[in-house]
């Protein structure tokens, strides 16, 4: 099947690739998917407390060029965003803008549910 | 300077020979006919070049011409010889036995069959993939007309000991059927040495067109038949009807004849190159051969790359180069290869592998781009993948909690 242009520019090159000390706590850390499953995307967020604003993402992804993609694009939308801006983000909306086909829609639910977790992580902390 | 594209999917079908192409093209124009018109020219010339296809195929195999019967390919000559044998010898007996790793041709004709009322055994295989023969003889019971067995897997070119099961299905006087499509043509194939019975292949794996194949039917100790599963004329000694693909026939008996000079010289070719791509290969970190390396077809290997899904990898090269993967992102179904499974791999290994499989035209520098290429993309893959990251920092992956979805 073709991808998006937009797609393989995600997959080769991935934005905001990385690592966040996930024992901070301005950070969040969402880990959805399972190794036997073919994916598994960690979704980690770094939160200025005064704002709430989300100023820093990164992700690493085993899996697909579409998990891989979905997690980059997520990354990007996250930076600038209030944790509950955040929380708003649909993965239908991941799907239109890579133009995902059907059998990849998993895909976008995986970021979709890796974003929650990272978010609801970060809210524990600071509870 | 146009880039040339790497094919290393050569188990999935290979280009037509040239060679082949040119023998095939005066059977569309300039000789058209049928080959069961009896009356006029246009019927004899075809008729006497399916004869030499039928020869050309039949040297190939050491069988007699009349023996191969034409099908419209490996599936339906698959197909055929299943249902063929359980409708005629259903007075004998029930029971067929095959094994898990079987090509879907197979297991989807066995799985019509029970519900026709068969009962079908389906065995595991040994870890390298070969079946264990004395689980194969255990199976036999006094209900079992068929063993089918395929003579080299598809996905990791695993050859079985066809002589062993053949003298098994000897002793206890039952039919051998073996789907042997990527061994003809590729490796020495002759199903009478070895007692096979029933033999499906086709042309478009060994450099012959698309939509043409053949079941081999043994005539003599004993003689085998199967029912028709297609009716309307009675061609193929009443096997399998409908006018017989003159040009078809025509490359496949090429393709035949040319596999059978060039086998020998050949086979020693794609050996050393795939030793080269998998040597290559191998010094990567974290990555297994999977599939019996002592008994296996000489130009395929499929390797599991560890903690890297076997989809997202293709994608960093497959603009240069295609092959397979036993990842469940390649197929509709969402589950990794069912032949990677039967072997004990564990799904996130099924889910890593890459087979790749060489051919006529496939050249050392195609192999050098290969392994320059599958590295760095295994690489680009490990720098994204989180298990990576956590199997470098020593965290014991089977005891992590994964939130499946």
């Amino acid at each position: 099947m073709a991808y998006s242009e937009k797609l393989l520019d995600h997959f080769k090159n991935p934005r905001n690739v990385g690592t966040l000390d996930k024992n901070a706590s301005d950070t969040g850390t969402g880990l959805v998917g399972a190794p036997e499953c073919g994916d598994v995307m960690r979704l980690q967020i770094k939160v200025d407390p005064s704002t709430k604003t989300i100023v820093d993402a990164k992700f690493k992804t085993f899996g697909c060029g579409s998990a891989i993609a979905s997690s980059s694009l997520a990354t990007e939308w996250l930076k600038g965003k209030t944790v509950d801006e955040a929380l708003a983000i649909d993965n239908m909306a991941i799907v239109e803008e890579l133009a995902l086909p059907p059998v990849k829609i998993h895909c976008s639910v995986l970021a979709e549910d890796a974003i929650k977790m990272a978010i609801n992580d970060y809210k524990k902390k600071n509870a | 300077m146009s880039k040339r594209l790497i094919y290393l999917d050569n188990n999935a079908t290979t280009p037509t020979d040239p060679r082949v192409v040119e023998a095939m093209l005066p059977y569309f124009y300039e000789h058209p006919g049928n080959a069961a018109s009896k009356n006029h020219p246009f019927g004899w010339v075809a008729e006497d070049a399916v004869d030499t296809g039928r020869k050309q195929i039949a040297d190939l195999i050491g069988v007699d011409a009349k023996e191969v019967i034409f099908t419209s390919g490996a599936t339906e000559a698959d197909n055929l010889a299943l249902k063929g044998v359980f409708e005629m010898y259903s007075r004998k007996g029930n029971h067929i036995i095959t094994l898990k790793t079987e090509h879907k041709a197979v297991l989807d004709s066995c799985k019509k069959i029970e519900k026709m009322g068969g009962e079908v055994t389906y065995l595991d295989v040994q870890p390298n993939g070969l079946v264990d023969l004395k689980e194969l003889e255990a199976a036999i019971t006094d209900k079992t007309i068929l063993i089918s067995i395929m003579w080299a897997n598809n996905e990791t070119g695993v050859i079985q000991d066809m002589r062993a099961i053949g003298e098994i299905c000897e002793k206890h006087g039952v039919l051998l059927m073996s789907d042997a499509t990527q061994a003809v043509g590729k490796i020495p194939v002759f199903p009478k040495e070895v007692g096979v019975h029933l033999m499906a292949f086709s042309a478009h794996k060994m450099y012959g067109p698309k939509g043409i194949g053949a079941l081999f039917v043994n005539r003599k100790n004993p003689r085998v038949k199967v029912t028709a599963q297609i009716h309307g004329g009675g061609h193929e000694r009443g096997m399998r009807s409908g006018t017989l693909n003159v040009p078809g026939i025509v490359g496949f008996g090429k393709a035949a004849e040319i596999a059978r000079q060039e086998m020998k010289d050949e086979m020693q070719r794609l050996a050393g190159l795939r030793d080269k791509l998998e040597n290559g290969l191998m010094k990567l970190e974290e990555t297994y051969i999977n599939g019996a390396v002592e008994s296996r077809m000489p130009h395929v290997t499929n390797i599991s790359f560890k903690h890297v899904e076997g989809e997202g990898l293709m994608m960093t090269f497959n603009e240069d180069i295609g092959v397979s993967s036993g990842s469940a992102c390649t197929s509709a179904s969402l589950e990794p290869s069912y032949v990677l499974i039967a072997l004990g791999l564990g799904d996130d290994l099924a889910h890593s592998s890459i087979r790749f499989s060489l051919g006529r035209f496939t050249t050392e520098e195609d192999i050098d781009v290969a392994i320059r290429e599958v590295s760095r993309g295994v690489q680009h893959m490990r720098d994204l993948s989180p298990i990576w990251e956590m199997y470098k920092e020593g965290i014991d992956l089977d005891k992590v909690v994964w939130q499946e979805h």
